[in-house]
């Protein structure tokens, strides 16, 4: 393959990333036009969402970077959920006296380093990749630096972000070592019939290095801590795009490089899944911050996906994808909520401070609502069908116990997402709220509207879509 | 004309008008309010009209579906609406209670009128969903949902420990709606297909009977409520308002049995034949024991409650019997239980907008000042009872007649609790009618107002007309309950 025939898989990656440095230079040169900067980021990544919607299917770069069915549905869905990201950010820091051009670019940086994620094809750009997403968020993460929060949670998150990044590399190492090998390609001939315990070792210590990339327990330590710190909007964002990134390329390690060692690793995932799913559930129950419960409520689902993953069959890989992909509007949505609510200029992050806010802002506790019911796997909001394809999956690939054991587990953090329901439904309410911004609201409700009832219709392109994606991983 | 789908979704036009009031119209509360009910009032009528013009048009000598709707959806699951005689007289009941439970709440509630309204009509369009679904998933949805709506009824506009109560009917019927799920997911895998109609002819190996039986049972007898997993009941009923409590005790809780009879028996007969004898068992506990426990409360409402799961006891056994008079009996009974219950709860309600308790030693002697309330409470009591010429007598002596020919012992330890309902039932209605009335404070208790009285006129037709004129429900149901009845014959070899 040529250089220019490369060049033309990556022009998503490309946009993205001329486009984060001619916004820093440009920002750099006039560094209060944060409106021209950030509308022109939303621009770069819709541009690039229609790139790589329109990409061919191939591999560039000696198979570094790989473009099909998969790659081009979870780019999409992160350029749309990162240029979803600005609009609700931006208003927000501003608001707070934080007018940096700073945050567009780090959010286009951080959706260049997710679409390498998903979109690679050996262990080289797989770190780059990670590394390259992870640093831009634990920035974001303290973006709010005159917050003693914020910069606390920026660096949790980049200590053990770092020491995540370590196993990562150290696994990557270790296969390349005993697979010769770094593309995963010709790792999957390596272990083809079995892998050799030295490449399962390394192995083991990717997946960890992953699963605390996902936040999957017993490698999510960092997640409360950081989802409360971080500021509101920061949180909407990595809440959800990074997890699709992940679990995408971690779904293609494992069916690329690995399916020779299938039952090695669905062992693992069943595990990583059914902790991650039992300490979302039982935690979250004592959390009076909402951040914090959102934050145990996504290792629960996380936990959910995994099991998809676990499943090892296409359908599998399909629900994991139709998880997250439904998981990423719930969260977002729910996260814009919390960012459009204020009393008397405090953020509400409690579960009392929600108290009766049916009475004072019907429409956003309405759309928490949708959110705490979907998130609670309720039929008929998106929640709903993204477990209906897990747990279909899993029965189907006959992982019997873990099915239940994770339904069983969904009844149990049922009563946080209900208490959600009861504090702003039945309770009386303590006060006056602000009047929401614009641009929350509207996002929290359209994802809102979205989980109940466009989902219902949405579903039958994103069946499809998603069918075709899991296909690609030739399971 | 896609019959079904109007009616179902007949009650949402109504939340959209009430929405739309409120947003673009009424600002002031108590007009909107005033508003909102008149709005909820005629679309449950109109609602009402149409589920009138459905059983009419309803072919009583067709077993299968009628009024068959089908649009293909994604991933193999289908929107399929459809209704046979089981299902039918379900949907018509829950249309004409609605109307009823909108009128009783005309003055009993008067905080947030709007979102009352709001979830009383989502949860009629769902409960007639659930009647028509004839996809599996689709059946799912609307059965879950329904569980949002009464969630927030009993939470917001219930009584004192409303938010404990809510709580345990939600996370109660959800466990084991899950399992259902685990058991729909499963299903729909190994057959390839979600189509109920489809499934209640595709014969599922014994073992996966087994374990589908047993997770549909989760779901279903909690919902019953089934001894011993019916403790949600009595507090989910003393907390609610009056009209949650009619459509629980009306509504529902014959979802229940309709499951066991759309699911349990057509599509796992084997699983539900070995297990006949542990569904006997369960329902004539349910029976004495739930009487027994009745005739120790002292709330009215709480009795009531009981009462309620004991006679869910006798459609239980009548299903399981898996004979044609045991299944006519036991859909009889859903059906007049849901207008008696549902009476006896507005006869509770009558008093306690009145006076604010419930406690039976508050009241006695009300037959002095309030006449015409003495002699409807008097009807459904002893329609409660199974007197003959009520309705609640053909549903019994037709589910005993059943369970005797399948199960000798269980029909005749069940026959106590005929005598037992008769106790607890007759001693409420002479603690809380007959005697002196000596509570000063019931001196000034007014009679039945022209609402009340509406109200209760087509509870009261309803009972009587049930009791003398049986045949106009066999009409409709027969057809089906054979062909359910021959399959499930044919299907366990008798």
């Amino acid at each position: 393959m040529t250089f220019s025939a490369d060049l033309s898989l990556a022009i998503p990656e490309l946009i993205l990333a001329v486009g984060a440095l001619v916004l820093l230079v440009g920002g750099a040169f006039s560094p209060r036009s944060t409106f021209a900067v950030s509308a022109a980021a939303v621009v770069a990544l819709l541009g690039a969402a229609v790139a790589t919607a329109t990409l061919p299917v191939g591999t560039a770069f000696a198979g570094g970077l790989i473009s099909d069915a998969a790659a081009t549905f979870a780019k999409v869905a992160i350029y749309v959920a990162s240029a979803v990201a600005i609009p609700l950010g931006q208003p927000w820091f501003e608001r707070r006296g934080v007018k940096n051009f700073e945050f567009p670019v780090l959010i286009l940086l951080a959706a260049l380093g997710m679409g390498m994620m998903a979109s690679s094809g050996d262990l080289i750009s797989l770190y780059v990749g990670v590394e390259l997403q992870s640093l831009a968020l634990y920035v974001l993460a303290a973006m709010h630096r005159d917050n003693a929060k914020a910069s606390e949670a920026g660096l949790k998150y980049f200590v053990l972000g770092a020491l995540s990044s370590g196993l990562l590399l150290y696994g990557a190492s270790l296969i390349y070592g005993f697979a010769g090998s770094t593309t995963y390609a010709d790792i999957a001939v390596a272990v083809q019939g079995g892998a050799e315990t030295g490449v399962l070792f390394g192995l083991v210590f990717l997946m960890c290095g992953l699963a605390f990339k996902v936040s999957a327990a017993p490698f999510h330590m960092w997640t409360p801590d950081v989802y409360e710190g971080a500021p509101t909007p920061v949180v909407a964002f990595f809440a959800a795009a990074p997890k699709l990134a992940a679990m995408v390329l971690f779904a293609r390690v494992l069916a690329e490089g690995f399916a020779g060692a299938i039952e090695q690793w669905s062992q693992v995932l069943v595990a990583l899944g059914l902790i991650s799913v039992a300490v979302g559930a039982f935690a979250g129950l004592v959390q009076k911050n909402l951040k914090r419960l959102w934050a145990y409520s996504s290792i629960a689902n996380v936990g959910y996906a995994l099991l998809g993953l676990a499943s090892g069959t296409e359908a599998g890989i399909q629900a994991m994808l139709m998880f997250m992909v439904l998981y990423m509007v719930d969260v977002t949505g729910f996260f814009a909520c919390l960012s459009a609510l204020s009393r008397g200029g405090r953020s509400m992050e409690t579960m009392d401070d929600m108290a009766g806010l049916w009475r004072e802002r019907p429409w956003l506790s309405l759309a928490m609502t949708v959110f705490a019911l979907s998130a609670l796997g309720l039929p008929p909001f998106s929640g709903f069908w993204a477990k209906y394809y897990v747990f279909k999956a899993a029965l189907d690939a006959g992982l019997w116990g873990p099915a239940v054991i994770g339904l069983v587990g969904s009844v149990v953090a049922a009563f946080y997402y209900l208490r959600l329901i009861k504090v702003m439904w039945f309770d009386a309410s303590p006060g006056q709220t602000d009047k929401p911004p614009a641009e929350a609201g509207a996002i929290a409700i359209g994802l809102a509207v979205f989980a109940f009832p466009v989902v219902l219709i949405a579903l039958t392109w994103l069946d499809p879509l998603a069918t075709r994606a899991a296909q690609a991983f030739g399971l | 004309m896609p019959l079904l789908s109007l009616i179902t979704y007949a009650p949402l036009l109504g939340v959209a008008a009430i929405v739309a009031l409120r947003l673009f119209a009424q600002k002031d509360d108590a007009k909107a309010a005033e508003a909102a009910r008149w709005i909820a009032f005629v679309t449950t009528l109109a609602t009402l009209a149409l589920s009138v013009l459905l059983v009419a048009r309803f072919d009583a000598g067709n077993p299968g579906f009628q009024f068959v709707e089908e649009v293909p959806w994604f991933a193999g699951l289908s929107y399929r609406m459809g209704v046979d005689g089981i299902s039918v007289l379900f949907v018509l009941l829950t249309a004409f209670l609605m109307p009823i439970c909108i009128a009783a709440s005309w003055k009993s509630i008067d905080d947030r009128v709007c979102e009352y309204m709001i979830a009383f009509l989502v949860l009629e369009a769902l409960v007639i969903g659930v009647f028509c679904a004839l996809d599996l998933v689709l059946f799912y949805i609307f059965f879950e949902f329904g569980l949002v709506p009464m969630f927030l009824i009993i939470g917001i506009w219930g009584g004192k420990r409303r938010v404990y109560a809510a709580y345990k009917f939600f996370l109660y019927t959800l466990l084991g709606s899950v399992l259902m799920l685990a058991a729909i997911l499963y299903m729909i895998a190994t057959s390839g297909t979600s189509s109920i109609p489809e499934l209640m002819t595709y014969q599922f190996p014994g073992q996966a009977q087994a374990w589908l039986w047993l997770a549909f049972f989760a779901s279903f007898a909690v919902k019953m409520p089934m001894w011993p997993v019916h403790t949600w009941l009595p507090d989910a009923h003393v907390e609610a308002p009056t009209a949650g409590s009619v459509i629980l005790a009306g509504i529902l809780l014959k979802l229940g049995g309709y499951g066991f009879m759309r699911f349990s028996l057509p599509m796992f007969p084997l699983a539900s034949e070995m297990f006949g004898p542990l569904v006997f068992g369960l329902s004539v506990v349910a029976v004495i024991y739930t009487s027994l426990v009745a005739f120790r409360q002292t709330d009215i409402k709480k009795l009531i409650a009981y009462s309620s799961v004991a006679h869910m006891g006798f459609v239980t056994m009548g299903i399981f019997s898996g004979n044609a008079a045991g299944e006519q009996g036991a859909l009889y009974q859903m059906l007049s239980h849901g207008v008696i219950s549902g009476a006896l709860f507005l006869c509770v309600g009558v008093v306690y907008d009145r006076m604010h308790t419930r406690e039976i030693a508050f009241y006695g002697g009300l037959v002095n000042r309030m006449p015409w309330y003495a002699a409807v409470f008097m009807l459904f009591t002893m329609g409660n009872v199974g007197l003959p010429g009520t309705s609640g007598f053909v549903g019994e002596i037709l589910t005993m007649t059943g369970v005797y020919q399948a199960s000798t012992w269980t029909a005749a330890l069940a026959a106590t609790g005929v005598i037992l309902s008769a106790v607890y039932a007759l001693s409420l209605y002479r603690r809380v009618v007959f005697g002196e009335l000596v509570n000063p404070q019931l001196a000034t208790i007014g009679d039945l107002e022209w609402r009340e009285t509406m109200i209760f006129a087509p509870l009261v037709l309803a009972t009587l007309w049930l009791g003398v004129q049986p045949n106009l429900v066999f009409e409709i149901t027969g057809a089906s309950v054979d062909q359910l009845v021959t399959t499930y014959q044919a299907a366990i070899g008798k």
